[in-house]
């Protein structure tokens, strides 16, 4: 086929190529299956078929379509949520629609991807609302046929009445259903009845991101959109100055050039944006720009000056939020004590596709597509923002190319709309990899003093954590500064709040112009290191097994039961003379990891990681395989903030641009990794973040008891220790 | 602006383009095909890798008129019903967690497979070291590569 095609676009192509426009915006189809469905859409549900319920529609022909409504960012709950409902429903995944929810706060609850809060939310609500379903289907069959509803079952997509063996599916049933009453109090299945839950089934999304067809933000295209990349002041608060803008006018392509402000928290970060009709085009404009910037009248921090505030803050006395006797009384009479400071950067959430997002404003209407975390939220910044109704702003979500709390935040969308909103096109803005990594929020970096006293048989008696960082709800408009941090006991297991007799958990706020927000696993992230180095630090102070000591300090025999399988997988009791061992535990959105990290050295005398045990205690669960991913990936992502990378700032603005030196580990970096998953009745916790905390104090403790050397600011390197 | 001529998944399709416009945009925004990413725009991350001649390239580091009638494969071109061993072997070793730099990942150990159809551990490292993935799904790359090339073994001795 020879074609010539003047700037051909996505929309005569797809007419060459034989797909049509409505194939694009419902989505594609899973070939590898044969399958009519998997359609990836980014409508809503309601011209699917009949809703029974916010997630589930059922048309005519039987047709099941599911509702994901949280984002879909590699964590997997774009399986988890239609597996939870496949169970009760008595459908078969394989042949279910799977549609990304529109943010709508009213009619899914919260919708932000975070906190690892999917499956945990609401799993025992998708339960029940998907048996309720099942059994409004049973009553309608129970009246179509004439028979009493304790003689039907469900199987899948049928309701089946077992002395006739007549059978209706639940496209014929479903118009009668959406009718009657939903039952009250249906009953759930005991989990050793799952046929779906707990199983390791392969995800429905894999085979549209093996051939390319699954749309992620940045693929996503609208007719008649055009592409915006700004140039943004690198220093956070700075401004505009003034602009030359003939130059980038001047390219090919090229049409709009304006300032635009986006609100990141309570400050308002200045850029100009050029749009053009091809991303290639804009970028050449942008290049081409002239800009003048207003850098006066802040501070141009850097990480030197950041990190020697948070040493110097630990002297005052923190803002007190967990406290349980006298540890002040404590560290005054015993005589065993012991003092740490533990240091951890700056992160880039680094996403591989970079942060972007489509607004289409007309009149007082917004709609925006993109990589979101949090559409519900977006959708009500935007109303607010923009002083509209809420129903006046559609959000759709994409799939997103990772998001690890980045894309939970309101500052592209926002931006993407103050630009459509002066040009009054579409138009899709794209971060480069420079603006996605220079421009943040980040990680906030963390200095943390912990002090312990310990009683003459090695327990730990009164026990004391100072936090000086960044508190994120600090940057909020309106807030109040003097507010403590709760989140500096997160990471810490739950159950040495009961047996620990005196502790103080406290922070000293750092008030800083850099822009902070979720890392994958949050807080937990950065003060497990303080947390676990130091538990470390204490056991080899008492001459006592890094596992034994903490034994010592749990009451509760759940977290006995993980210390076991721990010490049994990793072969805790007979480690190899020539290897180093180094064990963590923390908790983490409720769920408890624990992990054990072997090093040795190579013939170079140079360190190597050679295997990391992980056990997962997660609680109830939906699928092993999944849970699984996720702590291979939570783990080498551990890795690349523990010894690859960290964000610098200098003169005010951040000093890694791109992966050439903001290294994150690659597969050469990667060491073996063996996951267990405790098998017990306790509620769902979370899956995507919580293998992430154990990690980085697991290595330096590994390294400690191999070498002898105490790593306590991150990152470090092997070659250097 | 200069017409180019691009052989790109058996098809010839001529575009109107600045020559020095990187392969990757060239793909993505004038063909239309976006199962190639962008990831860096300085051959750091692998995501935009497509075979030029059958070699695997950064194609935000190769402008556009340097393609110009040279046979380009992008992660579309391998097979569009997923028949393709390496989609075969990522499906069954489950790979993709977000899964956008898969495309990137396949055309690399496509490439490899096809000049070592039986790759060590470290062929297997080097091969895919340029290759960033943000997810961590390196364990199950390696994995899915051995798994492939059993999957292409038996295809040839079944032949």
């Amino acid at each position: 086929m020879e074609t010539s095609a003047k700037n051909l676009s996505r929309r005569n192509f797809l007419k060459l190529t034989g797909l049509t426009g409505a194939a694009l915006s419902l989505g594609f189809y899973s070939t590898a299956k044969a399958k009519e469905g998997s359609i990836v859409s980014t409508d809503t549900a309601n011209n699917l078929g009949i809703e029974l319920n916010a997630w589930i529609t059922i048309d005519t022909t039987g047709k099941v379509t599911i509702v994901n409504h949280r984002s879909e960012m590699g964590q997997g709950s774009y399986q988890a949520v239609p597996q939870i409902i496949a169970e009760e429903l008595e459908v078969d995944l394989n042949d279910v629609n799977i549609v990304f929810g529109v943010g709508n706060n009213a009619k899914y609850g919260n919708q932000i991807t975070g906190g690892s809060s999917t499956v945990r939310g609401i799993y025992k609500k998708l339960l029940k609302l998907s048996a309720t379903a099942r059994e409004m289907l049973k009553l309608a069959a129970s009246n179509k046929l004439g028979v009493p509803i304790s003689e039907l079952y469900a199987e899948n997509g049928f309701i089946i009445h077992k002395a006739s063996g007549k059978k209706l599916g639940y496209g014929e049933l479903v118009e009668a259903a959406s009718k009657l009453e939903p039952p009250k109090d249906v009953a759930l299945k005991h989990p050793k009845d799952y046929k779906i839950l707990r199983k390791p089934l392969p995800r429905q999304d894999t085979p549209l991101k093996v051939n390319g067809k699954a749309i992620f933000g940045i693929d996503k295209k609208l007719p008649g959109m055009l592409y915006a990349v700004v140039e943004r002041n690198p220093r956070f608060l700075g401004k505009v100055k003034s602009f030359d803008d003939t130059a980038a006018r001047a390219i090919p392509g090229v049409k709009h050039v304006l300032k635009v402000q986006m609100n990141v928290f309570s400050h308002k970060r200045e850029g100009v944006a050029v749009v053009a009709d091809n991303l290639w085009s804009a970028m050449q404009g942008r290049k081409a720009l002239k800009v003048e910037w207003d850098d006066a009248g802040f501070e141009h921090h850097s990480t030197e000056q950041l990190y020697s505030k948070m040493r110097d803050q630990l002297k005052e006395e923190p803002i007190s939020f967990k406290t349980k006797g006298n540890f002040k009384n404590v560290m005054e009479k015993e005589t065993r004590k012991l003092e740490a400071i533990y240091e951890t950067p700056y992160e880039s959430h680094s996403c591989i596709e970079p942060v972007n997002c489509i607004a289409n404003v007309t009149g007082d209407r917004v709609e925006i597509w993109g990589p979101i975390q949090g559409p519900d939220w977006i959708q009500s910044d935007i109303s607010t923002q923009l002083g509209i109704p809420l129903e006046n702003v559609t959000v759709n979500m994409t799939f997103l190319g990772g998001g690890f709390g980045r894309k939970a935040f309101t500052d592209y969308p926002h931006e993407a709309v103050m630009i459509s909103k002066e040009i009054k096109t579409p138009v899709q803005v794209v971060w480069t990899r420079e603006d996605d990594m220079t421009q943040g929020p980040f990680r906030p970096g963390m200095v943390y003093q912990c002090k312990a006293a310990l009683t003459d048989d090695g327990r730990i008696r009164g026990f004391e954590t100072k936090m000086a960082g960044q508190n994120m709800d600090h940057q909020n408009p309106g807030a109040n500064k003097g507010s403590y941090n709760s989140s500096v006991t997160e990471g810490f297991l739950e159950t040495y709040f009961n047996s620990l007799p005196h502790y103080n958990f406290g922070d000293v706020p750092l008030e800083s112009p850099v822009p902070v927000m979720w890392w994958r696993s949050v807080y937990s992230s950065t003060n497990a290191f303080a947390f676990e180095s130091f538990m470390d630090e204490l056991a080899i102070s008492v001459n006592k097994d890094a596992l034994e000591f903490r034994r010592q300090h749990i009451w509760d025999e759940r977290y006995h039961e993980l210390i076991s399988k721990l010490e049994q997988v990793s072969g805790w009791k007979s480690k190899s003379k020539n290897s180093g061992y180094g064990v963590a535990i923390t908790e983490c959105f409720s769920s408890i990891v624990g992990e054990v990290v072997k090093v040795s050295k190579k013939a170079d005398g140079k360190l190597k990681i050679d295997k990391v045990w992980a056990v997962m205690d997660c609680g109830w669960y939906v699928n092993p395989d999944t849970i699984r991913a996720q702590v291979e990936g939570s783990i080498i992502m551990a890795l690349g903030a523990a010894i690859k990378h960290e964000t610098h700032f200098k003169d005010g603005k951040a000093v890694e641009r791109n992966f050439d030196t903001y290294k994150l580990p690659r597969i050469t970096d990667t060491p073996e990794i063996e996951v267990h998953i405790m098998e017990n009745d306790e509620k769902a916790g979370g899956v995507g973040e919580p293998a992430l905390p154990p990690f980085a104090p697991a290595l330096t403790n590994a390294i400690f008891d191999l070498t002898g050397k105490r790593i306590r600011t991150l990152p470090f390197t092997l070659e250097e220790v | 602006m200069a017409s180019i001529t691009l052989k790109i998944n058996d098809k010839n399709i001529t575009i109107d383009a600045d020559p020095k416009m990187p392969l990757l945009w060239a793909i993505r925004d004038l063909i239309g095909l976006t199962g190639t990413k962008y990831g860096c725009g300085i051959a750091q991350c692998g995501a935009c890798t497509v075979h030029l001649e059958g070699n695997p390239v950064r194609s935000c580091s190769i402008p556009v008129s340097a393609a110009s009638n040279k046979n380009i494969t992008t992660i579309e071109g391998l097979s569009e019903d997923n028949s393709h061993p390496v989609q075969q072997a990522w499906i069954q070793e489950q790979v993709p967690q977000c899964g956008y730099c898969q495309s990137g990942q396949i055309m690399a150990a496509t490439a490899l497979l096809k000049r070592n159809p039986n790759p060590a551990d470290k062929d297997i490292d080097s091969a895919m070291q340029g290759h960033l993935c943000r997810c961590g799904t390196y364990p199950r790359i390696r994995k899915a590569i051995k798994t492939a090339s059993q999957l292409m073994n038996q295809k040839a001795s079944a032949k």
